[in-house]
């Protein structure tokens, strides 16, 4: 009777294994807010193409790794020339486009002269700019000549912007991505979803998951019961309005806050005055209560930030003490510069909720200081226009997501307008810097100028709220990069 | 009569002549630059120009109206400038999720409110009556998107029934995809239903006086008789008068609904649209829901005609 | 419409608001519609807190008896938004009302006057705006122009305008064949005068009629306008935006998406009952009816 029970059991439990094995599963549903208007990376900045690409469809010669690491992706292994101007690629071996065709040299070739051609509508055409000539040595081999020196130039080509496609394909991506990755494109529902499904003769480890489905939601009140009813299984990147704790109390689900590259401003027109006056971006920044915009914008999860880079960087200074929330100071400051009685300004937001909602709060902390701000809401094309290009603005609120991008504020013609030669001096150094200790030193000399010189008010580096069922393995926890890698997700067994 | 049927074909072109050139022009006047929109921050110049050759939005105005126009006669409307895929394409996917929707919205208001309001007719000034009147007269002041939003509380977060928004597609099957519909066409149809209740009950309350009917009645017919088959039939005028123009407000009015529940239909299609100034879908869209209103109101007038031998000569 | 009575429609006599009264929908109306136009009122001189000061670390409380209805997301009181916030309701679709009075009753009266090609140009345009799906074209026009108060108000009163249009051009053609008109135009007044002084006072009624529904409708288009972020501005407090902000945080604190409703349902169905109300009084006809 004892050994029947036994044999019982034993038999239960191989049952209950086998079963477990096979149902494995194999398909996820990824949730995401913003929809790509095309999926073609070397034609748009929208990081919404790279979410769902990058990685998974699209290569590079590098990539970036879960950390932020510069790692190698087509190209298995590189050497660099003494002066620093000739990077010498070798390329990965039988890897095959998802149309059929072979990748070599020549695609690389291909992709690199037609980001960096003159009617290139390659959104970061910068990153191109150093190179000078790109040669095909042979089927395996890439020798890439730089015009000078760049520190960042493997980094560079990790960008979704720098990944190599097919010449047959180029023309046809942005509704039928073809590419090398480990899945290939499936079919896009328009304003519902895109699918992949698992590439058949992928050069590297084959992914885990079969069949990937990456659902547009675009707001908390219907991303959050999506992902307790288990229609979508992660939200790498959630809207979770305020029912973040209520996701962390269910078991079923993993809740991850992480990094993020976006650093979010109170921009000012440096140009305009009174925002040309010192004193007055100094009084702006006393006004700024970080902990209440936090609290408000942001879930009460964002890192605060005293200048413009990310905390989790490590060149990072902490500066958020430079102008701490202050309002006696800051009123005395606005009296120094001959406004005691306030102005009137305006403050340009774009849609996101960190900027609507914290667009609020600024002017009501504003307010308190005699600063009346005038909220004008702007859609992202008319925000792009009146703000970004035209620089017709007094102050905006904006994330900037792209990764070390600190160099922004020695641009010419920047939307900030600000023009400061001791800060392009710093940064034109460190551009001609490959040395990792003396590029840290010119990152922090950086830093410590803008948080100096306030040219806009920095609130707080943006979080990454991620969201998954708690037996899905492999997702990222932080966004070293805009994308969503999922070629090592898989379901525990 | 053939006089009355072309001249109302005739008011239906030109009303579809003016709009699109209302339409056009006001499309003309939008801030913002489409290519700016799909390259993004940190675009050159060089990359918008050539993009902006690319979509040909340096061509004289007048070209490009003509040359849209002649397009719209054969259904072609353009290229999108977001997605890069046929206009007509992108509106045949989303036509799949609207017009469904619209159907569904139209058929439960009037299968709720046409009885509704034959038994509030025929129960006049009783507490039936009171009580579905007054039921009806708050059902027109509800607005569409909090009702919907009240459904969205009890049946998505509170009792997990249905999902609180977006749709899987009809490839997922029949099921989930009329289950991600059923929330909003319910909050699309309650206002429809309100006022089409009303406007049934007194359509009847005018048959039920005449006295056609008085006779019936007085000859013994049954009462059910009298009132399904003799006062129904020639109340249905105004009723269906009212539901063709219903029908042409739901397809329009899913817009603010579509939103609410996150469903891919034209609505929503349009309103991105109009934030991501992709102006060649709008105007296609905008022009395809114009042309279904004066369409509607044309079949409703020839209608008239039919039934109204009257109306034919006059006017 | 069967509003038009056999005889010239009697002024509001002295017995009108007697009438009315005796009314159920009428007093039921008034009463509601007078309620939000004195919260509104009030507003201006006191509310239970300043919302224009946000208090980031009292957000999103529960209903107590310090906050009646709770507090939002940036800590503000929701019984204060709600009554300021009936001011944008009834200060975008007043507005937007008279627009289409203020256009549509001289383009109807001046249709039904001259009659002939004026009449047909005018009523053709008419039918162009209604062709137009209403609510696409405020979306269009308040995301071309910026979102503003000012720019829904245009949005929503330019569709008023054939709506008011056709009232009165409809009662005015009704009344121009009556004996009495006939009589004035022997007397040799010319068509405006005629107008002003015989044909407006005659179709006042309706226009009041008319006016009260479209006040309804306005109501309802500001806060759809608002609630797709198209209409009044934060933090200017409207019941539309209220409801967008509250939807994300329905799970966490349904009564914020609660409260901005049923302001909305009242004052809609205030204004309609007020409506129905006074066209019940004005017209034996209909009352008989009822």
């Amino acid at each position: 009777m004892k050994t029947w029970k036994t044999i019982l059991a034993a038999a239960a439990i191989a049952l209950a294994t086998s079963t477990a094995a096979m149902a494995a599963r194999t398909d996820l549903v990824v949730g995401v807010v913003l929809e790509p208007p095309h999926l073609d990376p070397t034609a748009g900045a929208a990081a919404a193409i790279d979410e769902v690409v990058y990685a998974n469809v699209f290569e590079g010669l590098t990539r970036v790794g879960p950390k932020g690491e510069v790692l190698p992706d087509l190209a298995e292994s590189w050497t660099v020339s003494d002066d620093g101007k000739v990077y010498t690629f070798k390329l990965h071996s039988g890897v095959k486009f998802h149309d059929g065709s072979d990748f070599s040299a020549d695609d690389v070739k291909f992709s690199l002269d037609r980001a960096r051609a003159e009617d290139s509508t390659n959104a970061q055409k910068a990153l191109f700019e150093a190179i000078d000539t790109v040669e095909v040595v042979d089927p395996t081999t890439v020798k890439v000549t730089l015009k000078q020196p760049q520190g960042a130039f493997l980094y560079n080509m990790a960008w979704g912007d720098a990944v190599i496609v097919s010449p047959k394909s180029a023309d046809t991506n942005k509704e039928k991505p073809i590419g090398t990755g480990p899945f290939k494109f499936d079919s896009w529902a328009r304003g519902a979803a895109i699918k992949l499904v698992k590439a058949d003769n992928y050069w590297g480890a084959p992914a885990a998951l079969d069949k990937v489905e990456f659902r547009i939601i675009p707001d908390a009140s219907a991303a959050v019961p999506a992902l307790l009813s288990g229609d979508v299984q992660a939200f790498p990147n959630m809207p979770v309005g305020d029912s973040l704790s209520q996701l962390q109390s269910d078991p079923r689900l993993k809740v991850v806050i992480g990094s993020t590259e976006g650093e979010t401003i109170l921009a000012m027109n440096n140009k305009k005055p009174p925002f040309d006056n010192l004193k007055v971006r100094q009084a702006i920044s006393h006004a700024l209560d970080r902990k209440a915009i936090i609290d408000g914008a942001s879930n009460g999860l964002g890192t605060p930030i005293g200048s413009h880079f990310a905390p989790h960087n490590p060149a990072y200074i902490d500066l958020t003490g430079t102008y701490p929330h202050d309002v006696e100071k800051a009123k005395e400051l606005l009296k120094e510069a001959g406004l005691e009685n306030g102005f009137k300004t305006t403050l340009k937001l774009p849609p996101p909720p960190y900027a609507r909602d914290g667009g609020q709060i600024i002017a009501s902390e504003l307010r308190e200081i005699g600063i009346d701000a005038e909220i004008v809401p702007l859609e992202w094309a008319d925000w792009l226009k009146q703000v970004f290009t035209d620089k017709d603005y007094d102050m905006t609120i904006v994330s900037h997501t792209e990764p070390n991008d600190i160099d922004i504020y020695a641009r010419k013609d920047y939307y900030f307008n600000y023009d400061n030669a001791a800060f392009d001096k710093v940064i034109d150094e460190l551009n001609l810097t490959s040395d990792e200790a003396r590029r840290r030193e010119l990152y922090g000399e950086a830093q410590k100028i803008l948080a100096q010189d306030a040219p806009v008010g920095f609130l707080f580096e943006l979080p990454k709220i991620g969201v998954w069922d708690a037996k899905l393995e492999g997702m990222w926890d932080n966004s070293p990069i805009q994308a969503n890698d999922l070629t090592k997700v898989k379901w525990a067994e | 009569m053939t006089a009355y049927i072309t001249k109302r074909l005739l008011i239906a072109l030109v009303t579809i002549l003016v709009a699109s050139v209302i339409v056009f022009s006001m499309l003309e006047i939008v801030p913002g630059d489409p290519a700016r929109v799909m390259l993004g921050m940190n675009a050159t110049p060089e990359a918008l120009q050539a993009l902006r050759d690319q979509m040909g939005l340096d061509q004289p105005l007048l070209v490009r109206y003509f040359d849209w126009i002649g397009q719209l006669l054969v259904f072609d409307f353009g290229k999108s400038y977001t997605y890069n895929i046929p206009v007509r394409d992108l509106i045949a996917e989303r036509v799949v999720v609207s017009l469904p929707l619209a159907i569904m919205a139209l058929a439960l208001s009037t299968l709720i409110a046409i009885p509704v309001g034959i038994f509030s007719a025929e129960r006049r000034g009783r507490m039936a009556d009171t009580l579905s009147m007054g039921a009806a007269q708050i059902g027109v002041a509800v607005p569409n998107f909090w009702f919907a939003l009240l459904l969205v509380y009890v049946f998505a977060v509170w009792l997990r029934l249905v999902p609180a928004g977006g749709f899987p597609g009809w490839g997922a099957g029949a099921w989930p995809a009329l289950k991600a519909l059923i929330l909003p066409a319910i909050a699309l149809a309650l206002p429809q239903a309100a006022i089409l209740s009303r406007v049934t009950r007194s359509a009847m309350l005018d048959v039920l006086g005449e006295d056609y009917i008085r006779t019936a009645r007085a000859k013994g017919m049954p009462r059910n008789v009298v009132l399904w088959h003799h006062a129904l039939r020639n109340a249905l005028i105004p009723v269906l008068t009212i539901l063709g123009l219903q029908f042409a407000f739901l397809l329009a009015g899913t817009i603010i609904i579509e939103n609410v529940f996150y469903l891919p239909g034209l609505g929503r299609l349009v309103f991105q649209a109009i934030t991501q100034r992709d102006l060649i879908v709008v105007e296609g869209v905008v022009m395809l829901l114009v042309a279904v209103v004066v369409l509607v109101n044309l079949l409703v007038d020839l209608s008239y005609a039919v039934v109204d031998p009257r109306l034919r000569t006059s006017r | 419409m069967t509003i038009i009575a056999d005889e010239p429609v009697p002024e509001p006599q002295p017995g009108f608001l007697a009438l009315a009264l005796r009314n159920r929908s009428f007093v039921v109306g008034a009463l509601l519609t007078l309620f939000i136009a004195g919260m509104a009122l009030l507003s201006f001189f006191w509310t239970p807190y300043d919302v224009t000061r946000l208090v980031v670390a009292d957000r999103m409380l529960p209903l107590s008896s310090a906050h009646w209805f709770g507090t939002d997301q940036f800590g503000r009181d929701v019984l204060s938004m709600i009554m300021i916030g009936a001011r944008a309701s009834i200060a975008v679709a007043l507005v937007a009302v008279v627009i289409g009075l203020g256009v549509g009753v001289p383009l109807g009266c001046w249709a039904a006057a001259r009659g002939g090609i004026v009449d047909e140009v005018l009523m053709r345009f008419n039918d162009v705006v209604f062709a137009f799906p209403a609510l696409l074209m405020a979306i269009l026009i308040t995301a071309i122009f910026g979102p503003s108060a000012t720019n829904a108000v245009i949005a929503i009163g330019i569709f008023n305008i054939p709506v008011f249009a056709r009232v009165a051009r409809a009662g005015a053609l009704a009344i121009w064949p009556r004996e009495f008109i006939l009589a004035a135009r022997a007397a040799g007044k010319g068509k405006a005068r005629i107008t002003a002084e015989h044909i407006l006072p005659n179709i006042a009624n309706l226009l009041l009629v008319q006016g009260t529904i479209q006040f309804a409708l306005g109501v309802l288009a500001e806060a759809g306008l608002s609630y797709v972020g198209l209409g009044v501005q934060p933090p200017m407090p409207s019941w539309g935006r209220m409801l967008f902000d509250a939807q994300p945080r329905m799970m966490v604190a349904p009564t914020l998406a609660l409260f901005p409703g049923l302001a909305i349902v009242i004052t809609v169905l205030g204004l309609n009952l007020l409506g129905d109300g006074v066209s019940d009084a004005i017209d034996p006809k209909l009352r008989r009816q009822r």
